[in-house]
C-alpha cells in the first residue's frame, strides 16, 4: 500500500533538511508547507499525525506540530 | 500592410563607435572600423549591386557585381570584402564598373533558365533585380542551350517536405552553403566540384532529406534565386503582405514575418529585427504551421453530460452557460475549493492572466497552476531563493561574450535550435564548452565544435556534481572573493559546508560516474574564465532535487562572480513558448502576478480593490495535488487551458483516473486531445496565427503576437474566459487584449512600462520594464540582486528514491527532439512527421545485446507503474544502463511508465529518472487500445 500523497510529499521535504539541526529543520519544513501547500493538504497531514503518523519522517511530525503557528 | 522587405546591408555590422569617415559618390558617411565599403554605401543610401553578399553572413567576394572604384586604389575591388578607411573616396557608378557588372550578369544569365514569367521567384529574385539594375540588355553568348555547355538540365531535389532545390537555377553564389555554416552552424552543404562543374551539394551529394540538413530554412532564406524555394510559394505564389508576429513553439520566441496572399498564409520568414532570433529560424517555426488549418481543428464548442456520451456541438452561449452552471453547482455541493484551473504556456500572457483572474476572482480560490509546474517550476523556486526572482539573467545575445559555456541538462540543438546556433557560433570562435548530461548530445562533438569536458553523470546525481564543482572552486581558492564580499550573503557558512570532504570530486565519483580528475578540470575551466555562462534545461529541473540543483548552479555562478554582465549568468532554456510569461502572469497557486506571494496582504489588496473581491491568502492546489484531491473526492472540476495533461503529465494511469473521477473537465484547445477524452466541455481555441497578445520568451523578452487571420472559432480565448466568469456572476469584461496588458502593467511593478503601443513602437522589451528601466532589462542583477544580496543556499545532495533494481535495472530519461514539440499536438499535424513518425527508445549497444534486442525491434518498456511498447534504436550516445525516449506520440504514451516522484520543493515531476526494464516484445503492447478504454465515472 503506497503512502498517501501528503505523507510522501512531506517526507520528500523533510529529507532535504536532515542535515540541519532538528529545531531549525522542523521550522523550515513547516514554513515550506505554509508557503506552498493547500490548507486541505496540511489538514490531511495533521489528521495523519493525530492518527499516529505511520510512515512519517520524524522531522515531518515535528514540523506538523508547528503548523498552528506562523513564523518567517 | 504590404510585403515587408528588411534592408540588406550586404555585410554584417561591426561593433564599436562610428569613427571612420569616408565619401561614397559624394555622400559623406561615418561607420565603425572594419565595416565594408558595401555596407558603408548602404548607410549612405547607395545600393551597390550584389549577389553573393548579404548581411547575415561574412563577405565572400565571389560574384564580382559589387566592384567599385576607390581613389588611389588600383583596379576595381569588391566592395563587400574591402574595409573602409578614413578619408576613402568611393565611386560606385562609373562606366568602368558598369561595364564589368554587365559582363558578369551576361555570364550568369547565359546559364540560367529564362522562365522568369513562370518562375516561382518572379518578383522576388535578386538575379532578376540585378539584371535590371546593371542595365543588361543583351547576352552575347546566347542563352540556354544556345550558349553551349550549361546546367539547365540539372535535376530538382524535392525530397524535403518544405522546400525544393532546383539546381538548374543555381548561380553557385555559395550563400546557401555559407548560411548553413555561419548562421545555422550545421555545415550540411558544400560546393562540390571545381570550375564549371561546381555545384551545391547536400552532404556527400545526397538528397537533402538524406543529408545532415536540419531544415532550418537558412539556405532558403539566403538563396537569391528560385533555386531553394518553399514548396508553398511554388504552389500558392508569391505573398503580397506581411504581419510580424512571434513563433508559438519553444521558449526562444523567434520573431517571424507571416507572409500572406490575401488571407492565405504562404510562408513564415524569420524577422531580421527580432531580438531573440535576428533573422534565423528552425524547422518548426519556419515551416510547421500547417496544424493551424488542419482538418482536425475543432471550430465549434461541444458539450456532453457524461464522458461516455457522444459530443454535441452547441452555440457559444450554450457552452459558456453550461460550463458556468456546472462550476457553480459543483461549488455549491462540494465547496468553493472544489474547482480550479490550469493555464497554458502555449497561450498568450493576456489569455493566461484572465484564467488566473477567473480562478481567483470568480472561482474564489487559488487553485490555479500552469503547465510550467511540470517543467520549470524549480527554476522559479531556486532563482527566487538565491537571486530574488524567477528569471534567466541574460539576453540571448550575451552568449557571444561567453568564454566558457556550461550546458547542463539541456540539448539546445534539438530543444532550442535557434539559440543553439548563436551558441555554436561562439563555440566556433573559440569559447570552451562543458556539457553535463548523461547522453552524448550533439553539442558534445559536432562540426567544428568539441566539448572540452563531457561530464556524463548518472541520472539523478546533478546536485552531487554541482556541489563537487563548487567544492573545487572553494577549496582551490578560485572563488571571486571581491564579488562575493560586495554582492552576496551567506558565503562563509556555505563555503564551510561545500568544502566538506563529502563534496569532493573524489568522494562523489562513485555515485556520479564522473571521474574526479575531469570534474576538477571542468571546475577550473569555468572558474578561470573571463566570462562563464551556465545554460540549463529540464535535465536540471525534472528531478527530485530540481530546485536544489537550480540553487546549486546559482551558488556556483555567484561564487565565481559570473553574474551581472554580458557573457555570464544562469539561464534557463524554457521549454514552451510562453513558460516565462505564464509564470509571470500569476499562474502559480501561491503567487499573484509578478511572483508575489498570496500571503502578502499589500499585494492582495491591489487585486482585491481592483477586482472587487477578496483574494485568498492561502496557496491553492498544484497540478499533481489536484489529481490527488480528485481521487480523494475534494476536487471535482478542472478548467484546462491549452494543455494535454493526459499525455504530458507523469504516471498516465494516475492522471487518467483523476480526470475520470471529476464531475466536470473543461478543455480549451485546438484539437480533441487526449485530455478531451475525459472532458465534458470542449471550448475551441485559437492558433497563434489568430491570437492578439504577447508571449514572453526565456530571456524575459515580451514580444507581440499579432493576428494573421481572423479567429476561426469566432472568439478570442480571453473572451471565452471573461464570458464564463460573467456567466458565473463575476463581472469581467475587456474590449481588447491590449486592455488586459494594461491591467497587468497597472498591477505588476516589473511590467509597469509595458503596453501594446510601446511594444509596437520598440519591437520588444525585456522585463523589468518600468520607470527605472523604460527600455527594459537585457541583463539582470547588474548592480545588485533583485533581493538585494545574492544568497548562498546549502544544497545537500539527497539521492532520489527511484533506484534501479533487479526487476527494473535500467534508468529511463525522457525529452524531446528537433522536429517535434511537446505532446506533438501541433507538429504531428504537419509534415514534420517525416522526421519522427513515432517515438523510439534509444538504448546502449550493451544493454541491447544482453537482451537480444536488435535495431528496430519492438520492445516493451516497463516500470513499476505501467508499460508501453516502441521500437528500439541502438546508439552509443546512451551510457550503459540508461535509455531515452520522447513523449511526442500518444500511441506510445511514454508517460505511462513515468512515476509520481517529484521535486521536493515544487512537485515538478521527476521525468528524468524512472527505473525500467526493456525486453523484446512478444507482440505490441496494448497502450493504444488502453487509451481508448477511458474509465467512465464522474458523469
Amino acid at each position: 500500500m503506497p503512502d498517501p500523497p501528503h505523507v510522501r510529499l512531506v517526507n520528500d521535504v523533510a529529507a532535504q533538511f536532515q542535515h540541519r539541526p532538528p529545531d531549525e529543520a522542523a521550522e523550515s519544513i513547516a514554513n515550506h508547507l505554509r508557503s506552498f501547500w493547500d490548507p486541505r493538504m496540511r489538514a490531511a497531514l495533521l489528521a495523519h499525525v493525530q492518527a499516529g503518523g505511520p510512515g512519517l519522517d520524524p522531522l515531518a511530525v515535528r514540523a506538523a506540530g508547528l503548523l498552528g503557528t506562523r513564523t518567517g | 500592410m504590404s510585403l515587408l522587405k528588411e534592408p540588406d546591408f550586404g555585410t554584417p555590422a561591426r561593433p564599436g563607435e562610428a569613427t571612420v569617415a569616408l565619401n561614397v559618390d559624394g555622400v559623406p558617411v561615418t561607420v565603425p572600423p572594419g565595416t565594408s565599403v558595401l555596407r558603408a554605401a548602404k548607410h549612405a543610401g547607395i545600393d551597390i549591386p550584389k549577389l553573393c553578399a548579404t548581411d547575415s553572413m561574412e563577405a565572400f567576394g565571389s560574384c564580382r557585381l559589387c566592384v567599385v572604384e576607390i581613389d588611389g586604389a588600383k583596379g576595381t575591388p569588391a566592395s563587400c570584402t574591402t574595409p573602409v578607411s578614413d578619408g576613402m573616396v568611393v565611386r560606385t557608378q562609373t562606366e568602368k564598373v558598369a561595364r564589368l557588372r554587365r559582363g558578369v550578369m551576361e555570364l550568369y544569365i547565359s546559364d540560367h533558365p529564362l522562365d522568369c514569367l513562370t518562375c516561382s521567384a518572379n518578383g522576388d529574385c535578386e538575379l532578376q533585380d540585378m539584371a535590371g539594375v546593371t542595365g543588361l540588355r543583351e547576352v552575347r553568348y546566347g542563352s540556354g542551350v544556345d550558349a553551349g555547355a550549361n546546367h539547365l538540365d540539372a535535376p530538382t531535389d524535392s525530397s524535403n517536405p518544405y522546400f525544393d532545390f532546383d539546381a538548374s537555377k543555381c548561380i553557385v553564389c555559395s550563400r546557401c552553403v555559407r548560411a548553413c555554416d555561419e548562421v545555422q552552424g550545421t555545415l550540411a552543404l558544400t560546393i562540390d566540384g571545381r570550375g564549371f562543374d561546381s555545384k551545391v551539394a547536400a552532404g556527400a551529394d545526397v538528397p537533402f532529406m538524406d543529408s545532415d540538413c536540419v531544415s532550418c530554412g537558412a539556405c532558403v532564406q539566403a538563396c537569391p534565386t528560385a533555386t531553394l524555394q518553399e514548396k508553398s510559394v511554388v504552389e500558392l505564389g508569391m505573398p503580397t503582405r506581411s504581419v510580424i508576429t512571434t513563433c508559438a513553439y519553444c521558449g526562444v520566441g523567434c520573431s517571424f514575418k507571416a507572409e500572406l496572399r490575401g488571407d492565405e498564409l504562404v510562408r513564415m520568414v524569420p524577422y531580421k529585427d527580432g531580438g531573440a532570433n535576428e533573422g534565423h529560424s528552425c524547422v518548426k517555426g519556419r515551416f510547421a504551421f500547417g496544424y493551424a488549418t488542419h482538418p482536425d481543428r475543432v471550430l465549434e464548442p461541444m458539450i456532453r453530460d457524461s464522458i461516455a456520451d457522444e459530443w454535441r456541438a452547441v452555440s457559444w452561449d450554450e457552452a459558456i452557460g453550461f460550463t458556468a452552471r456546472r462550476l457553480r453547482e459543483i461549488q455549491a455541493e462540494h465547496g468553493p475549493g472544489s474547482i480550479g484551473g490550469i493555464t497554458s504556456s502555449r497561450c498568450t500572457n493576456e489569455e493566461v492572466y484572465v484564467v488566473q483572474k477567473m480562478v481567483r476572482a470568480a472561482f474564489g480560490n487559488n487553485n490555479v497552476d500552469t503547465c510550467a509546474r511540470v517543467c520549470h517550476s524549480p527554476t522559479g523556486y531556486g532563482l527566487k531563493q538565491t537571486f530574488g526572482t524567477s528569471a534567466g539573467t541574460q539576453d540571448f545575445r550575451s552568449v557571444a561574450e561567453a568564454d566558457v559555456i556550461v550546458v547542463i541538462g539541456a540539448n539546445p540543438t534539438d530543444g532550442h535550435p535557434v539559440f543553439a546556433s548563436r551558441m555554436k557560433r561562439r563555440l566556433r570562435e573559440g569559447a570552451a564548452l562543458i556539457v553535463i548530461d548523461p547522453r552524448r548530445i550533439d553539442l558534445v562533438r559536432t562540426p567544428h565544435i568539441e566539448a572540452a569536458h563531457h561530464l556524463a553523470l548518472a541520472p539523478g546525481t546533478n546536485v552531487a556534481v554541482v556541489n563537487a564543482l563548487a567544492h573545487v572552486v572553494v577549496t582551490e581558492g578560485l572563488a571571486d572573493t571581491e564579488f562575493v564580499a560586495g554582492r552576496c550573503e551567506g558565503f562563509e557558512e556555505w563555503a564551510a559546508f561545500i568544502a566538506g570532504p563529502e563534496h569532493s570530486p573524489e568522494a562523489v565519483a562513485e555515485i556520479t560516474g564522473v571521474s574526479a580528475e575531469e570534474l576538477r578540470a571542468a571546475a577550473r575551466l569555468y572558474a578561470g574564465a573571463r566570462n562563464g555562462a551556465i545554460y540549463y534545461g529540464l535535465g536540471v529541473t525534472e528531478h527530485s532535487q530540481g530546485s536544489t540543483m537550480v540553487m546549486g548552479m546559482a551558488n556556483l555562478a555567484m561564487a565565481t562572480g559570473n553574474i551581472g554582465r554580458d557573457g555570464v549568468g544562469v539561464n534557463p532554456l524554457r521549454g514552451q513558448n510562453n513558460v516565462q510569461g505564464s509564470c509571470d502572469m500569476g499562474s502559480f497557486p501561491h503567487e499573484l502576478p509578478g511572483y508575489r506571494h498570496v500571503s502578502d496582504e499589500s499585494v492582495r489588496d491591489i487585486y482585491s480593490q481592483l477586482w472587487g473581491v477578496p483574494i485568498g491568502e492561502e496557496p491553492g492546489l498544484r497540478i499533481p495535488n489536484m489529481f490527488d484531491a480528485a481521487l480523494d473526492g475534494s476536487f471535482r472540476a478542472l478548467y484546462v487551458q491549452g494543455e494535454d495533461i493526459a499525455q504530458s503529465d507523469p504516471n498516465s494511469r494516475h492522471v487518467h483516473a483523476a480526470l475520470a473521477a471529476m464531475d466536470l473537465v473543461v478543455v480549451q484547445d485546438l484539437f480533441l486531445n487526449e485530455t478531451a477524452k475525459f472532458a465534458h466541455v470542449l471550448l475551441p481555441g485559437t492558433s497563434f496565427l489568430e491570437k492578439d497578445g504577447t508571449f514572453t520568451n526565456a530571456e524575459r523578452r515580451i514580444n507581440r503576437v499579432r493576428p494573421v487571420m481572423a479567429a476561426r472559432t469566432g472568439k478570442q480565448e480571453w473572451q471565452i474566459v471573461a464570458e464564463i466568469a460573467q456567466a458565473m456572476g463575476y463581472p469581467m469584461h475587456y474590449d481588447s487584449a491590449a486592455q488586459i496588458m494594461d491591467e497587468v502593467a497597472l498591477t505588476t511593478p516589473t511590467f509597469a512600462g509595458v503596453s501594446f503601443a510601446h511594444l509596437d513602437e520598440v519591437g520588444s522589451v525585456q522585463w523589468p520594464c518600468n520607470d527605472a528601466a523604460p527600455d527594459g532589462t537585457p541583463i539582470m542583477h547588474v548592480d545588485g540582486f533583485t533581493r538585494g544580496r545574492g544568497r548562498f543556499v546549502q544544497t545537500t545532495y539527497v539521492p532520489t528514491r527511484e533506484r534501479s533494481t533487479r526487476r527494473f535495472p535500467l534508468i529511463l530519461t525522457t525529452g524531446r527532439i528537433l522536429s517535434q514539440y511537446n505532446v506533438g499536438a501541433q507538429t504531428r499535424r504537419t509534415a514534420n512527421v517525416a522526421w519522427h513518425p513515432e517515438d523510439v527508445l534509444d538504448l546502449h549497444p550493451h544493454d541491447a545485446e544482453v537482451r537480444g534486442i536488435n535495431e528496430g525491434d519492438t520492445v516493451t518498456l516497463s516500470s513499476r507503474v505501467g508499460e508501453t511498447s516502441l521500437r528500439a534504436v541502438i546508439t552509443d550516445r546512451m551510457p550503459v544502463g540508461v535509455c531515452y525516449t520522447t513523449f511526442h506520440h500518444p500511441v506510445t504514451g511514454a508517460n505511462v511508465v513515468t512515476t509520481e516522484n517529484s521535486d521536493w520543493a515544487t512537485n515538478c515531476p521527476e521525468y528524468k529518472v524512472t527505473a525500467v526494464q526493456v525486453s523484446l516484445a512478444v507482440a505490441p503492447t496494448t497502450r493504444a487500445a488502453a487509451a481508448d478504454q477511458v474509465p467512465v465515472a464522474g458523469a
